[in-house]
């Protein structure tokens, strides 16, 4: 019926007299607000794959994103990134769910989904601490300089990254030793998933403020529950940028 | 009922739906399409691809599926398949941008890497994968042992 009466009136909205986008004038905002942001996050992955195409050499995701956390040196490409992409989607959903009960006003409902939310999103940060961690203290062999057979151990950090082209017929204690890769990856992984990993981190917060809200009644005296959907947009929106960076970072 | 006062922006109300049907829905969808993508990642590695038509092919399949996902969380997730079109083309429109903004970049990039290998050899030969193993592997043997 909604559907029938919003076709009718579609010409018409500009006509004065009622807002022509039929959103509250927060929820507008917020939107708005996620564009710019959706921006940002762009130009840094538009960024960063300038400037892989201006290489000759970039690390495969496969190889440097192969670890587990308890699976020692276990090679698993890219099986703990699947697991975080897995609690970042289960934590939207139960960020929608929580949306649908308000939508209801159903206050226990909206309580319950937002705590699991804030649930997944703090796995998630935790995941993310490991990854960062792991790659940062990690000890990978590296001719450092050919001419003298130099061999360092280095981590992945802003400066240093070990994921250069293997070199053929060299080993060190059994691990294959490869060139310095691309200095611009560390920089990158770390900037964007970190950038990524402060907006989950906020978005904790927020939603931590409004199951706070929504425990305490604010909402219910208010009659609608529109504070849990703005914060609902933004947390979709944390997923949502999370399908891109999964895209860049560890698919292609 | 009682939401009629919510905000006096909003001419028409939108139903909320009774059932979770939809959003399970599109839950499974995302899952499956997360695990396709994996498959196909884990295929580039599996295979170990050289730069080519069969690899930019499954690349392209991968960015394809993650614009899908974008798709559903946006429509469903977010609710924008639920407002008038004046709204969705307030959001929708500016991000056309990125076509130009992608394509414009990494064209860019790509033409950097082709004009610092033709005047810079040196550079070609030292980061280029092939090339150095080619380089090296005379040289190894005697320089090791």
């Amino acid at each position: 019926m909604t559907t029938t009466a919003v076709s009718q009136h579609q010409t018409k909205w500009w006509s004065g007299g009622k807002s022509p986008f039929n959103v509250e004038y927060g929820k507008l905002m917020m939107w708005y607000f996620l564009m710019s942001d959706s921006f940002t996050f762009g130009a840094f992955l538009i960024s960063y794959g300038t400037i892989r195409f201006s290489q000759n050499y970039w690390p495969s995701p496969s190889y440097v994103f192969n670890t587990f956390p308890g699976a020692g040196e276990a090679n698993l490409p890219l099986a703990f990134v699947s697991l975080m992409t897995f609690i970042l989607i289960m934590s939207s959903v139960t960020m929608v769910l929580a949306v649908h009960e308000g939508h209801h006003g159903n206050k226990s409902g909206v309580v319950k989904w937002m705590a699991w939310t804030i649930v997944g999103g703090l796995c998630f940060l935790s995941c993310q601490a490991w990854e960062w961690h792991h790659l940062i203290t990690g000890h990978h062999a590296v001719l450092v300089d050919p001419a003298t057979n130099k061999i360092e151990e280095w981590g992945q950090s802003m400066r240093h990254n070990p994921w250069g082209p293997a070199v053929e017929n060299m080993t060190y204690h059994g691990e294959k030793v490869t060139r310095p890769g691309p200095v611009a990856f560390g920089g990158y992984f770390f900037g964007i998933t970190g950038f990524h990993g402060f907006h989950v981190f906020s978005g904790v917060i927020i939603n931590v403020i409004m199951l706070i809200m929504a425990q305490t009644g604010v909402f219910e005296r208010r009659g609608h529950y529109l504070m849990i959907e703005k914060a609902g947009l933004y947390w979709h929106f944390v997923d949502l940028v999370w399908v891109f960076v999964f895209l860049c970072f560890y698919l292609i | 009922m009682e939401h009629a006062n919510v905000a006096t922006e909003i001419t028409i109300h939108h139903e909320p739906s009774d059932s979770t049907k939809r959003i399970w829905k599109v839950f499974w969808i995302l899952l499956i399409i997360t695990m396709v993508e994996l498959g196909l990642g884990l295929s580039l590695y599996a295979l170990s691809l050289p730069e080519g038509l069969r690899m930019h092919l499954i690349k392209g399949t991968i960015i394809i599926l993650s614009l899908a996902k974008a798709y559903y969380i946006v429509s469903v997730f977010m609710h924008l398949g639920d407002e008038i079109r004046n709204m969705i083309m307030t959001i929708v429109v500016p991000l056309m941008l990125f076509i130009w903004f992608i394509l414009a970049f990494i064209y860019d990039g790509n033409s950097y890497k082709n004009l610092r290998n033709k005047y810079d050899p040196y550079y070609k030969e030292r980061t280029t994968e092939q090339k150095e193993k080619k380089a090296e592997t005379p040289a190894q043997p005697g320089g090791k042992d």
